[in-house]
């Protein structure tokens, strides 16, 4: 289980009401999501966030246990999201949908190259490695299936 | 000797289990996308459908087309799998499963993150995302990573106009908006008996705004009453000697009126500090303070009078709505010149009944301040019932002591 892409840095405490507003959650449409992710934060975002890296501030995703705020990022592109803290539902639901997710606390420099690999838990961005929290076996057969609805189907 | 969470869930802080789900629910907004994910399951039948809820409340009645199908298939799909249904008007998913259906040493969890408030009833009531129910619909059971414990030990009793809010939000200040991530919270100690079940349940609403996983009360003599009301027979469940990662101590004889100014939640400050700031909305609900306690104190302190700013009231359940028109509370709210709504979420999420305006600040009894909650370019401060009140009252951002005749 591997990502990488550009590093692209956020603050602390970003909330699923920043992810996706509460205005949008009403459709089944996934592509709306990601259009309007982060709107109220940086309304020119949702269209950099394609093969990006997201490298947030501590407990991303506080707040509402909304999913569309994780689909709206694996809609819009991004490759995985590093923090050095999550709110547990967010984790959870980034699990599930999977869209990789890792705890790892470094200097994020915009743009710089990062290479994670969940199974050795090792991020490397700009030259330096870095050692992630690691995630338990089953977080990461469904990572690998993709997702737990294909994890599910899968084991039937 | 365990913590309560690790009595619950049968194992020490720290390890994974799968443990059976005594009772699993989810809202019209999350279980849009739960079905969508047990279609694509292929799942077939529901594990437990007399454990499993469906209740209406984040956009009811629906405010548009879209919402109204989206409804219309969650309705058929409940009458299909036979589960346990609240349409429209019943309430807010967290007082649905308060009113003597969630019980005592359960396993609960809900598609919202505020499921922690039934915690109130010593149950290990937990939020997770949608994708997540729809398996737990599937096996009627999901894994867990048993948290650690905080201990939030309670003592002496309120004094004046501090009510069980004030209390959250100064825990929530205290810890701060991730100073529990992963944790549990347990409510201790001598103050405990002082408390009624709706303040235990707003004490334990906002524990996931500190980023724990759910806060808790043991059962007592409090919660046995409560439930008897319903029908319902609990037993009670005594602490037990056992290792916190950390013990915070309040002094209920020392919580002050305060809020929480935005965007966000730890920003509290003392309500006198706040005084005078203009005021276009005061919102009184949510699965926070939307109880018949909350309901019942507001009227006491606007009743006979006119409120100096527009004033929503969202009830949070249809029993709550019932007892406070049975006993001229609603009448009161009304004559002081309050909008009440239908029961359920009301304006809270910021999708209808009561969006705020573009640099409008509106001062509201519930959880969340977040930048744009409830309305695009909109403020929202935080406070207790006896805060809205007296804020109503003059118009603008005040202290309740003065206003708070006992
Ligand atoms: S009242 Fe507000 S916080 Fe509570 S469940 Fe409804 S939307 Fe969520």
């Amino acid at each position: 289980m591997r990502f990488e892409g550009p590093a692209l840095c956020l603050g602390p405490d970003i909330d699923t009401d920043l992810i996706i507003a509460g205005r949008y959650l009403r459709t089944k449409d996934r592509s709306l999501w990601a259009a309007h992710a982060f709107e109220d934060l940086d309304p020119a975002l949702a269209g950099e966030l394609r093969g990006k890296v997201i490298v947030a501030g501590k407990n991303f995703g506080c707040g509402s246990s909304r999913e569309q705020a994780v689909i709206a990022l694996k809609e819009a592109g991004v490759r995985g999201v590093v923090a050095p803290s999550f709110a547990r539902i967010f984790f959870r639901n980034a699990i599930n949908i999977g869209l990789p997710v890792a705890e790892c606390e470094f200097a994020c420099r915009e743009g710089e190259q990062i290479e994670a690999d969940l199974r050795t838990g090792i991020l490397a961005a700009g030259g330096r490695s870095y050692r992630m929290n690691p995630l338990s076996p089953r977080m990461l057969e469904i990572l690998a299936a993709g997702g737990l609805v294909e994890w599910w189907r899968g084991r039937r | 000797m365990s913590t309560l969470s690790e009595r619950i869930l049968g194992a020490a802080a720290g390890s994974y289990v799968d443990h059976k789900v005594d009772r699993a629910y989810a809202h019209d907004g999350t279980g849009v996308l739960a079905l969508a994910s047990w279609k694509a399951m292929e799942a077939g039948c529901i594990a437990d459908p007399g454990r499993t809820c469906l209740i209406f409340d984040h956009i009811a009645p629906a405010n548009n087309s879209v919402a109204a199908g989206l409804q219309q298939e969650l309705r058929t799909f409940a009458g299909e799998q036979e589960i346990c249904f609240s349409d429209i008007g019943g309430g807010i998913c967290h007082q649905v499963m308060a009113e003597g259906i969630a019980l005592p040493g359960e396993v609960i969890v809900g598609a919202d993150s505020h499921t922690c408030t039934l915690g109130a009833f010593g149950a290990f009531a937990t939020g997770v995302g949608a994708t997540d129910m729809a398996a737990i619909w599937a096996e009627g059971a999901t894994w867990f990573r048993v948290p650690e414990t905080i201990a939030v030990n309670l003592t002496g009793r309120f004094h004046g106009a501090a009510e069980a809010k004030d209390l959250a939000l100064t825990y929530v200040g205290r810890l701060g908006m991730d100073g529990a991530t992963y944790r549990a919270l347990e409510f201790l100690g001598e103050g405990v008996v002082s408390l009624s079940m709706d303040s235990r349940l707003t004490i334990c609403n906002m524990s996931v705004e500190t980023g724990a996983k759910t806060g808790l009360f043991y059962a007592d003599e409090t919660t046995a009453r409560f439930l008897e009301g319903f029908g319902v027979h609990a037993e009670s469940q005594e602490p037990e000697d056992c290792c916190y990662r950390e013990e915070l101590h309040l002094d209920l004889g020392e919580i002050v009126p305060v809020i929480a100014v935005p965007p966000r939640v730890d920003a509290v400050r003392p309500a006198k500090e706040l005084e005078g700031i203009a005021l276009d909305q005061v919102f009184l609900g949510t699965c926070t303070n939307g109880r018949y306690e909350d309901l019942a104190r507001f009227a006491r302190i606007v009743k006979g009078q006119k409120v100096k700013v527009r004033t929503i009231v969202a009830p949070a359940s249809r029993s709550t709505l019932i007892r406070a028109a049975g006993n001229g509370v609603l009448a009161d709210l009304l004559g002081a010149g309050c909008t009440v709504l239908s029961p359920g979420c009301g304006p809270c999420l910021g999708a209808h009944q009561g969006v705020i305006g573009e640099g409008e600040v509106c001062l509201s009894t519930s959880n969340r301040n977040f930048r744009n909650r409830m309305g695009v370019g909109g403020e929202i401060y935080l406070s207790s019932v006896a805060t809205a009140a007296a804020s109503a009252l003059s118009g603008v951002m005040t202290d309740p002591e003065g206003y708070f005749a006992v």
